[in-house]
């Protein structure tokens, strides 16, 4: 009796602090475009190789994806989440460089942002619109778009429909499976394969379009190329005239195949893929990804890998790869000079950073230049702006200050990058003569 | 002499009843009090392998695509409702604080009620978190629940 009571009066105390110690708290104009900013004390607090000064070009407060610039220093951001009922920002650069809000569009959210030939293009997550710009590069027309193209489609993950235009007259459009590797059911642990994955008919693929020609349908498309499970970072490559994507990898190797994988090697892997595309082309998603530390292409668990055996299928590789889940959200080729001759027609890459590591740490809220000769990555790549975390723990933590997403390269040859988090527009300068 | 008898015999009756009394509630508390510790850490075991990945260490959830687990009307709500969404996965629209979440949360029937429950009430005492346990018998009513 004694010795039951003492464990009655012992246990709920150990009971309490077990329940403190497992509660971790929740941390709870001028249209000139000078080039002649100066770059923010801190940089923005941003980390930058030496020359390079950043800036907060301006604060949104919304979730800032994808955005261009104009030649006169105009600033267009699609938003993912309405403001204010907007789902695209206007923003106008003073001398300074600083830009401030000058009026918001369109009532969808979305990703995809582009300006071609006298339009502005953006995407909700399931159509393409496209707005007449002037003279000045404003929309002439808000409230009445063009639609380009309808009706394709989004699941509850992936959603986001990216684009980018060539010089011929076609819009190349992102649709992003709505699964994570097309098993039977999605993400359940040692859930199979579909044979003969289904979801490649009209998702898991870049489908072009005509940029001219309103309200096309997947019956007015051509699947460009397809197993590629979700891009949202791409670019048109002008040196070459190819489509570049940056591939999002598969999640969970581990959680679904905890006999096959790791923890550790599933923080790594599948390797977050840059693919230089063309017409036909598939890059083999759901039934293989790249393994960037054996460099071969490995089947996919879902349809009998092991982690070692190599895919057996005619697919494209990668032209570079990086670490796994660091989602690569933004990509841009950079033709301005501003930047040093090394950084010509090289790529840039928004890597908006983890959420799938855990529990290994999360990484790579940074933006990533990758050399480029003669048209392919050439040499290793580099980090090049970092620190959007804000800290190495808040990184590691997954809780980061900012999300790098959006790339553009002003009239000057600055480099704009977005976040996602807060809204915040950074602006990267090559200060030294 | 009888009247002392009848004295004992009640005050054996109500100090019987009385222990009764006390020894009952003592006895209930401490099974639920160690049900509870016990249950927390299987629980902590089955959240490891099987949510983190998604509703992350610190249940804080990934923004737009994975829900957090931190005093939500989901977690904290009704067992039942709580412990079909891990019996049957979730996939509907929801809006928590303004913001809304887009990836599936597959079905984890294959987990015992047991290991359900521990996991759930792992997660309704965790992160911040207080709520009351989710018991065997309650996910195994929900399973049954159609």
């Amino acid at each position: 009796m004694k010795k039951k009571l003492m464990f009655t009066s012992i246990v709920p105390l150990l009971a309490l602090a077990g329940i403190f110690v497992l509660c971790s708290p929740k941390k709870s104009s001028g249209l000139e475009n000078t080039g002649t900013a100066a770059p923010d004390a801190n940089n923005a607090g941003l980390k930058l190789p030496a020359g390079f000064g950043a800036e907060v070009t301006a604060e949104t407060g919304a979730q800032a994806r994808h955005i261009v610039v104009t030649a006169n220093g105009l600033i267009y951001v699609k938003l993912a989440k309405l403001k204010n009922g907007k789902g695209i920002l206007v923003l106008q650069q003073d001398a300074n460089g600083k830009a401030t809000v000058k009026s918001s569009f369109g009532n969808y959210g979305g990703t995809g942002i582009y300006i071609k030939n006298g339009y502005l293009y953006a995407s909700s997550n399931q159509e393409v619109f496209r707005y007449k710009l002037n003279a000045n590069n404003e929309v002439i027309n808000p409230n009445a778009p063009e639609k380009i193209i309808t009706g394709l489609k989004m699941g509850r993950e992936h959603e986001t429909k990216s684009l980018v235009l060539d010089n011929n007259g076609n819009i190349y459009v992102n649709i992003g499976a709505y699964s994570n590797s097309c098993q039977e059911h999605d993400r359940q642990p040692h859930s199979m394969g579909i044979k003969g994955c289904p979801i490649l008919d009209s998702a898991g693929g870049i489908w072009q379009f005509r940029a001219d020609k309103p309200n096309q349908t997947y019956k007015d498309g051509v699947r460009y190329t397809t197993g590629l499970r979700n891009v949202v970072g791409l670019d048109w490559n002008t040196q070459l005239n190819q489509l570049f994507v940056m591939q999002h990898g598969r999640d969970q190797l581990s959680t679904i195949f905890p006999e096959l994988y790791t923890d550790k090697q599933s923080a790594l892997l599948p390797a977050e893929c840059m693919y230089a595309l063309k017409k036909g082309d598939n890059a083999g998603w759901p039934y293989m990804y790249y393994d960037e530390l054996q460099h071969k292409k490995i089947m996919m668990p879902e349809y009998g890998g092991d982690g070692k055996k190599e895919a057996v299928g005619n697919f494209i590789d990668p032209v570079a790869a990086y670490p796994g889940h660091l989602a690569p959200n933004g990509l841009l080729f950079y033709t301005g000079n501003m930047f040093p001759e090394r950084y010509k027609n090289g790529a840039f890459i928004a890597f908006h950073s983890s959420w799938n590591r855990s529990p290994e740490p999360q990484a790579g809220a940074f933006v990533v230049f990758q050399p480029f000769k003669n048209g392919k990555p050439d040499g290793e790549w580099e980090i090049f702006a970092d620190n959007f975390a804000g800290s190495a723990e808040k990184e590691a933590a997954g809780h980061q200050d900012h999300k790098p997403c959006g790339l553009a390269q002003g009239a000057d040859g600055s480099l704009y990058v977005t976040d996602d988090v807060k809204g915040t527009v950074y602006r990267i300068t090559y200060n030294k003569k | 002499m009888k009247k002392i008898f009848i004295l004992t015999l009640l005050i054996s009756i109500s100090a019987t009843y009385l222990f009764a009394q006390a020894k009952k509630p003592v006895k209930k508390r401490a099974t639920a009090v160690r049900g509870l510790t016990a249950s927390i850490a299987s629980g902590k075991k089955v959240y490891t392998l099987y949510c983190l990945s998604c509703h992350q260490m610190d249940g804080g959830g990934v923004q737009n695509m994975n829900p957090p687990l931190i005093k939500t009307t989901y977690v904290l709500g009704d067992k039942g409702k709580l412990a079909k969404i891990v019996l049957k996965g979730f996939s509907d629209n929801v809006e928590i604080n303004g913001d809304t979440y887009s990836n599936v949360m597959p079905s984890l029937s294959i987990l015992k009620d047991q290991e359900i429950a521990d996991v759930l009430t792992y997660v309704r005492n965790s992160f911040g978190n207080k709520a009351s346990a989710v018991t065997a018998a309650d996910v195994k009513k929900a399973r049954a629940a159609k």
